[in-house]
């Protein structure tokens, strides 16, 4: 197994994410339950703690609590795409001030490479990121530090949880605190290990972190493969996973990657954001998932002379998709919009959000993955509706009543639409 | 209220901001000059933290601010005395000049309308500074 040379972790992860984006620009969201839902089906993508506490869960659909909902004065929003991802690039450049070595693995969550700064106090460098992108931003987060990014996440679980304290950060460098962590952490809060994994190590008693640590290597191996023996040697603090190499998020995914020599025209910057998006297409539909929306990003690099330029585009997929001509048509339109010219990027990704089981999506009679059948379809609906009337037949993607109630709890466009701008009273 | 956080400059990429506005006198050198103002470039100096509010109310027109402007609002500074800031009131984002004398926090309105009255912030768990408003757009035509 390959091993990493001693790094500094830290992992930042934005609490509460889309409900945070929402209460920035309408205070009187704060302090009471919110609600975002997926466009789609009308489920539960993200809750407040509020709305946590009432025990709604993650993916719940809306109709099961409608009565908790009314009873409880429950704030629910339809998914505001655009906000959200504005909202994370400017978490992400305000991140990237702090070091030039990020990684961004999902919309709100980025790893961040810390060796380096070990001559100063971690955790105070870790408050200062946090009060920082709060101020700048907005949005509240936690961090995690640690020498691995299995133990960086297990830290931030740990800030999240206030497993040691309230403070919002959390360092496991110091081996008393790592051990207390690792042993009230269930296994199946750890990192890659998912419900079946930690079932079948349930019944071998493995039930903490600490007991997964424990456990001999290659038995992780014959049970959960190469990925399981990753995560021993990582909660062991033995680095297996350097930035840009990680196993896709559940909520999120995003493929990025930093080009071998500066991108300065748009046809290569085109066929990479293509194939990222091709990429993530193929992670979702690996997963049974289809995205709500897709974010594209491209940067120059931090350590090259000469301008520096950032910037990300959010495109919302509707309905969600996990179509890959559908995604390379969203990623290209978003790159476009970014791109300048004579800028020499160094890096670009594609992060797709807002994951829904693609069994749950609305589907689209106009669905352009298959464009001949598409054509039929159409072919007939203009038969039919010339026989029997007009809209006797329309796409399920323009029935203005199903989609208008949707829409009527969607927050405006605050940071992207001029019209859309938040109201100060004078 | 929060813990004011110094402003840190190295935590500053720039970005470039869509339809970037470009003004400048005409210059037989123009063929020399590489680039041209850029007023984002003037206005926005922390594009990441920096966010733009639709003005709405009267009680700032002497302070220059009026009714239907948009605002500037730059939250990674931290407010002083007699800055104009956008603050959180009762659940409202509000646009007052702010004015600290010791321990005690105003919020005052700048208008010859007297039914506009300043306010003693007494209730600082619903109070916030949201931002510094560090400038204001007035169009003229639209």
């Amino acid at each position: 197994m390959a091993m990493v040379p001693p790094r500094v972790y830290g992992l930042v992860d934005c609490n509460n994410f889309y409900v945070s984006c929402e209460r920035v620009f309408d205070p009187r969201l704060e302090g009471v339950p919110v609600g975002v839902l997926s466009n789609n089906d009308g489920c539960f993508v993200a809750r407040s703690a509020e709305l946590k506490a009432l025990g709604v869960k993650m993916g719940q659909p809306l109709f099961e609590v409608r009565d908790l909902v009314r009873q409880h004065r429950v704030r629910v929003l339809s998914s505001n795409y655009s906000l959200y991802g504005d909202l994370s690039a400017r978490v992400t450049d305000c991140l990237r001030g702090f070091t030039p070595r990020l990684e961004v693995y999902s919309i709100d969550e980025s790893f961040l490479d810390l060796s380096g700064f070990e001559g100063r106090d971690l955790l105070a460098y870790a408050a200062e990121i946090r009060a920082t992108v709060r101020r700048w931003t907005g949005i509240p987060t936690c961090v995690g530090i640690a020498v691995t990014k299995t133990l960086a996440k297990l830290a931030n679980h740990a800030a999240k949880k206030t497993l040691l304290d309230d403070s919002g950060v959390c360092d496991l460098g110091g081996e008393s605190e790592r051990e207390h962590v690792l042993r009230v952490v269930p296994v199946e809060d750890v990192w890659g290990i998912g419900r079946r994994s930690a079932e079948k190590l349930g019944m071998l008693g493995v039930k903490t972190a600490a007991d997964l640590r424990d456990m001999e290597p290659r038995r992780a191996r014959q049970m959960l493969t190469v990925v399981g023996e990753r995560i021993v040697y990582e909660l062991r603090g033995l680095s297996c996973l350097p930035l840009d190499q990680a196993p896709a998020p559940r909520k999120t995914t995003a493929v990025t990657r930093s080009f071998g020599t500066p991108v300065t025209e748009w046809e290569p910057m085109r066929e990479a954001v293509a194939a990222y998006a091709t990429r993530a297409g193929e992670k979702l539909r690996a997963e049974g998932l289809a995205a709500e929306a897709l974010q594209v990003f491209m940067h120059t690099s931090p350590f090259r002379p000469g301008p520096a330029y950032s910037n990300a585009a959010t495109v919302e997929l509707r309905p969600a998709t996990d179509d890959t001509f559908a995604l390379i048509a969203a990623a290209t339109a978003g790159a476009r919009k970014i791109w300048r010219d004579g800028v020499q990027f160094s890096k670009a990704g594609v992060i797709l959000t807002g994951l829904v089981p693609v069994s749950k999506v609305q589907p689209d009679l106009l669905a352009a993955a298959d464009r001949a059948r598409g054509a039929r379809l159409m072919a007939a609906m203009d038969a039919i509706n010339s026989r029997m009337g007009r809209d006797t037949l329309v796409p399920a993607a323009t029935i203005g009543r199903a989609w208008r109630m949707r829409q009527e709890s969607r927050s405006p466009s605050y940071t992207t639409e001029l019209d859309d701008v938040p109201v100060v009273r004078a | 209220m929060e813990t004011p956080v110094p402003v840190l400059m190295t935590s500053c990429p720039v970005v470039a901001v869509e339809a970037v506005v470009s003004a400048g006198f005409p210059s037989p050198a123009a063929d020399y000059v590489e680039g041209r103002i850029d007023l984002a470039e003037v206005l926005v100096p922390h594009p990441s933290a920096t966010f733009t509010l639709r003005v709405a109310g009267h009680s700032m027109t002497r302070a220059g601010i009026h009714d239907g402007d948009l605002a500037i609002v730059d939250r990674s500074l931290t407010a002083r005395h007699d800055d104009v800031v956008v603050a959180v009131l009762d659940g409202e984002l509000v646009c007052k000049r702010l004015l600290i004398r010791g321990r005690r926090i105003y919020l005052i309105p700048e208008t010859d309308d007297p039914s506009y009255r300043p306010t003693e912030v007494t209730d600082r768990s619903g109070f916030e500074v949201w931002g510094v408003v560090t400038s204001t757009v007035r169009l003229h035509r639209r």
